[in-house]
């Protein structure tokens, strides 16, 4: 094990020595510039590839080897104006700021462009594609399967599956996703699609609009999120029967149920997916709230760079030192990133829960589902909920304490 | 049903009080950026 264990650190040592060798970029000749940059920088910036920077971003001047007041150029004060601005660009400038924003200080980042075509291209792009793809899965598994019958014959009798205050948490967290959903798409499309569509002045109001419910109704998501965690986390553990479930497919496309507790496996996933990316879009969704008040993303690369995840194949430098507005931009794209990935998810819990299966939707309906659906779909619930009626007789028909 | 109505109306409820208390708790952007001598209200 041990052997297997220098081997591996061994592996990776020498790829990110090739790695390092590769990425070494060849020290440019800037004398006939004076060090400023040259010709080939500028085109190699325009080629997109990588430019060390630091012989721009440690040019800011030194004002301690200024020249006296009276000899030529003194009144500059060690730096040149270039050298101030260059300060100003690599945040090393020592300013002051008559106003108290955590923010206010930093007067030139140049993260915002990487976030804005990244937010208005790719992005985009991938929530159409995930979003689309999903929805013609779907679509194909219904053509193919289509709706999973109650295979028994329906009892009539009914079994209470969640009690009023579990279905109210559920649509509090369903309904308030929904809307966040919504009006966060609205946010992030505008400017590439609704504005050309009906307009500034219409896609103002809209957006405005769109502000204020995103921003207030976060609360109800992350009020029903806790309440969800509390109520079911219990029953959502993993055990053996999960496995057995997963061996089984759900049964999905075989004959007979495996047999299931209160969720199944497939529902654990659907659970801990929400929990997990749920509280994730929370947090960001906090530090987009709270601007500039919550920052995590520098820290967390620095970590993700302390344990070595960067020298894996694909991954790169990841910045460690993030101005406050690159941390909002980060905050974002991973806000918007998550959630379209649990939107995805959610879009086959929808399905499953409606259209996709016969008496599915009554759990969450009135909250009573048929006898015979549970006794498929969660066999050993529905032993657990008789044993416990047989222990405790809704009409107790002795006077006697059961002691 | 009823439970899906109810929980829709405490959506709106949420979102309405929070929408007042956030406005109180002194985090708008006017409170955390503007310095004393900065007087937007009026």
């Amino acid at each position: 094990m041990l052997r297997a264990l220098i081997a591996l650190m061994l592996t990776l040592s020498f790829f990110s020595v090739a790695q390092a060798q590769e990425a070494e970029t060849p020290v440019s000749d800037r004398s006939a510039t004076g060090g400023a940059q040259t010709l080939e920088d500028i085109l190699a910036r325009q080629r997109g590839e990588e430019v060390d920077n630091s012989f721009r971003s440690e040019s800011i001047g030194d004002p301690d080897s200024a020249a006296g007041l009276a000899n030529q150029l003194g009144t500059l004060g060690g730096a040149s104006d270039p050298e101030l601005w260059r300060a100003l660009r690599f945040g090393e400038a020592n300013i002051t700021a008559s106003n108290n924003g955590p923010a206010a200080t930093t007067l030139v980042q140049d993260g915002g462009m990487r976030w804005l075509t990244f937010r208005q291209g790719p992005l985009i792009s991938f929530a159409g594609y995930l979003l689309g793809g999903t929805l013609l899965l779907l679509l194909i598994f219904f053509l193919v399967r289509g709706r999973i019958r109650i295979d028994g014959e329906k009892t009539g009798r009914k079994i209470e599956r969640f009690k009023a205050i579990e279905r109210i948490a559920h649509w509090m967290l369903a309904g308030s996703f929904i809307v966040l959903g919504l009006t966060g798409i609205i946010t992030l499309i505008g400017r590439k699609f609704l504005i050309p569509l009906f307009g500034h002045d219409a896609f103002a109001t809209l957006a405005i609009g769109s502000k204020w419910v995103h921003n207030n109704v976060s609360w109800a998501f992350m009020i029903a999120l806790v309440m969800i965690f509390v109520m079911w986390v219990i029953h959502n553990l993993p055990d053996r029967t999960d496995l057995h479930w997963l061996r089984k497919g759900g049964g999905i496309f075989s004959k007979g149920h495996p047999p299931a507790k209160k969720f199944n496996a497939g529902q654990k996933l659907i659970f801990w997916s929400v929990i997990v990316l749920g509280t994730s879009i929370s947090v960001t969704g906090l530090a987009l709230l709270f601007p500039f008040e919550i920052n995590m993303f520098a820290a967390t690369f620095s970590k993700l760079q302390a344990i070595g995840i960067t020298h894996l194949p694909g991954m790169g430098e990841l910045p460690t030192t993030l101005a406050p507005h690159e941390e909002m931009q980060y905050a974002q794209l991973w806000h918007a990133l998550v959630s379209f990935v649990l939107i995805a998810i959610i879009f086959a819990h929808i399905y499953i829960g409606t259209v996709g299966m016969e008496g599915a939707y009554d759990a969450m309906g009135s909250g009573e589902v048929e006898e015979q659906w549970a006794r498929e779909h969660h066999s050993l619930w529905v032993d657990e909920v008789k044993a416990k009626e047989v222990e405790t007789p809704k009409a107790p028909e002795s006077a006697t304490p059961a002691e | 049903m009823k439970a899906m109505f109810i929980a829709f109306a405490a959506i709106a409820v949420i979102a309405v009080g929070s929408n007042l208390i956030l406005g109180q708790v002194g985090f708008s952007s006017q409170d955390r950026a503007a310095g004393s001598a900065v007087r937007l209200d009026d």
